[in-house]
């Protein structure tokens, strides 16, 4: 009888199996490295692209493009002061009322939701999230704006009494503008918030929350103490995933912003974006204006990797003062 | 249910047939491409439709905007562009273009104003600019008053509601404030998309009369056939005659009558402010924009033969979308046109 002792793999043999795996091991190290390359001249490209179609403008004013409140393709005098404040409030709200929902959500789903619950609130979330923003914007449009009009003279009346923030609800209710957006925009961005924030809070072992539990912790202190920490920079960067959507936004934006070039202090009043402006300009633009368009396109970049910049330093930042500690 | 199979076989060979026996016949006819403005889309299609069923002859039309269509017909890349702007003599000559217009259609002032019943209200140029500058606030404000004698105005503050997005309807809406008002012809001139002095901007036609609708007090523009279609209530205006006018198809057909487009040079003039005494101060039209030595001479022939066939069979089609037909005069100075500059 022959076992698999009787021939024993040679010399020979080994050492072509071994170039083998070698060779397989680099080629498969190159088709990762190319992918991986892939990504980034394909952003680099992007950003290439749009500079070089905007750069008459970006050439022309120079930081003046930056500073610039005015917006008149009749004169050809272009500013993005106007829409990149309009970007920045808008995802600003949706962040400021999307994360504390989103983290409630999470908690409740992992921690403290019965367990016949769990799986269809998650699934109702993912199939939040797969919803086109044009959706979004119809919605906003035809039902919330009105909604929105219909409480904004109480706003007005409560909030718009305060001092500080007063200024913030000072306005007419025409419901639409940069608080309606930034509500929209929450709304949109919430599902990826949520989804991110549910699985990762799913890792967590349950070991250690069991042990706090031991220790006498509430369910607030164990989430607070022991899954926060555990998770933070994938929490982090699941805000951020939610950020980059709500500042590249385009559709819902358009319908509720107002379209105007304004700057305001009030959030009531009426604003434009980033991508909206591109959006409805782009169309009927020419020469000046429509490189001034894609300057707004290269803007947009640049304000998302700023924005992403920031996110990095605070982690590094936190993490530092964690080992501090 | 045994000879199914068969049968199929039999239904498919002649499916096959049939499908052959088209593409031949299509083979013959010509296709022709045109793009542009998004304003003359409805019509054209339907006429497209119409043509093709009468010659065989398909005349393909991409809603680009106007102004991709006077980039794609300068790129050589279609056989018409269509624009809401006419192109000055300078640019045809460079290009060796040359344009007529093709339909009419009228914009209204849409308006929202509690209390105040469709198409009782009056307006004139001077105190629209006024409105869309900003200076007049309220709708009880004296020159509104003026124009409305016996109309119960509000004291509510008006809410302006502009395009957002570049088009043609702001282009002959601010060219007409142009002509009225030296203030706004100072302060923010003519465009596809101009710097608002004040208000809100919907995207589109839907996007204006929606917030006009939800805005109490709202005033905005939207094209005629886009008002009459969806119910929306317009201002009447006073025209340059001095003459109060509704917007309908006669007023419209009135100003491109008394537009003088025989002094006007590759029929490079906007019809808003027309001196007749019935016409409809703020009517439009877009331009067809053709090569006048094309490469492909056969498609260009095709073109100008489906815009003769419209001008003479497609005004039943262009009334139902609400377009009004070109006068017979301006057919026929378009017409001389081609003799002249086309060699048609």
């Amino acid at each position: 009888m022959s076992s698999r002792f009787d021939n024993p793999p040679t010399v020979a043999t080994t050492d072509y199996r071994s170039r083998r795996d070698a060779r397989h091991d680099t080629w498969f190290r190159r088709l990762l490295k190319t992918c991986a390359l892939l990504v980034l001249a394909a952003l680099l490209g992007a950003a290439l692209a749009t500079f070089w179609g905007g750069r008459e403008v970006l050439f022309h004013d120079g930081f003046r493009f930056l500073t610039n409140d005015t917006w008149n393709p009749v004169a050809d005098d272009y500013g993005a002061l106007a829409p990149i404040y309009g970007t920045l409030v808008t995802s600003s709200i949706a962040l400021l009322l999307a994360v504390p929902v989103s983290f409630g959500i999470a908690l409740f789903l992992t921690e403290l939701a019965p367990h016949w619950l769990r799986a269809p609130v998650a699934t109702a979330i993912d199939l939040l999230a797969s919803i086109p923003s044009i959706i979004y914007g119809m919605w906003g449009l035809f039902v919330f704006v009105p909604f929105m009009a219909s409480i904004e003279p109480a706003l007005s009346a409560s909030l718009g009494r305060l001092p500080l923030v007063g200024g913030l609800f000072d306005g007419p209710p025409l419901g639409l503008g940069l608080l309606t957006s930034g509500i929209v925009l929450a709304v949109m961005i919430l599902p990826f918030i949520a989804a991110v924030m549910r699985e990762v809070f799913q890792t967590v072992p349950v070991r250690l929350k069991e042990s706090a539990y031991a220790l006498g912790s509430t369910t607030w202190e164990v989430m607070w103490h022991i899954v926060l920490p555990y998770t933070r920079s994938a929490v982090i960067g699941g805000v951020f995933l939610g950020l980059g959507r709500a500042l590249g936004e385009t559709m819902a934006v358009t319908f509720v912003l107002g379209n105007s070039y304004l700057i305001t202090g009030s959030l009531l009043m009426p604003g434009t974006s980033i991508s909206s402006s591109i959006a409805n300009e782009f169309n009927e633009a020419v020469g000046m204006h429509r490189s001034a368009l894609i300057a707004l396109g290269f803007l947009l970049f640049v304000v998302t990797f700023v924005v992403l910049l920031i996110a990095r330093l605070m982690l590094r930042q936190l993490a530092r003062r964690e080992g501090e500690r | 249910m045994l000879k199914s199979p068969r049968r199929t076989l039999r239904f498919g060979a002649l499916a096959v047939l049939v499908s052959l026996a088209l593409t031949g016949i299509s083979a013959q006819a010509t296709d022709v491409t045109g793009a542009g403005s998004s304003f003359v889309y409805p019509v054209i299609s339907k006429w497209s439709a119409s043509y093709a069923e009468k010659t065989g002859n398909r005349v393909n039309y991409q809603s680009i905007g106007s102004g991709g269509g006077i980039a794609q017909i300068k790129a050589g890349t279609v056989d018409f562009g269509a624009s809401d702007m006419p192109l000055d003599a300078a640019t045809l000559a460079k290009f060796g273009l040359g344009q007529f217009p093709d339909v009419i259609g009228g914009i209204v002032p849409a308006l929202n104003v509690p209390g105040v019943a469709p198409g009782q209200l009056v307006l004139d140029g001077p105190t629209l600019a006024n409105i869309f500058l900003g200076r007049i606030a309220k709708w009880n404000a004296p020159a509104i008053v003026a124009l409305n004698p016996g109309v119960k105005l509000p004291g509510t503050k008006i809410t302006v509601v502009h395009r957002s997005d570049g088009s043609g309807t702001s282009f002959n809406l601010t060219n007409y404030l142009t002509k009225v008002s030296p203030e706004w012809k100072a302060k923010v001139g003519e465009g596809t998309a101009v710097n608002w002095p004040v208000g809100i901007g919907g995207k589109g036609n839907e996007g204006v009369s929606a917030y006009v609708r939800q805005i109490p007090n709202a005033i905005g523009y939207v094209e005629y056939a886009y008002a009459v279609k969806n119910h929306i209530a317009y201002a009447r205006m006073k025209n340059a005659a001095g003459k109060v006018v509704e917007p309908k198809a006669a007023s419209f057909q009135a100003a491109a009558a008394t537009a003088d487009w025989a002094s006007a040079k590759n029929f490079d003039l906007l019809m808003t402010n027309a001196p007749g005494a019935e016409a409809w101060p703020i009517t439009a039209t877009s331009w067809v924009i053709v090569y006048k030595k094309p490469k492909n001479a056969a498609n260009s022939k095709v073109v100008l033969d489906f815009f003769k066939w419209a001008y003479e069979h497609g005004q039943p089609a262009a009334s139902a979308l609400d377009y009004v037909p070109l006068p017979p005069s301006l057919v026929g100075q378009i017409e001389s046109y081609w003799k002249a500059e086309l060699k048609q």
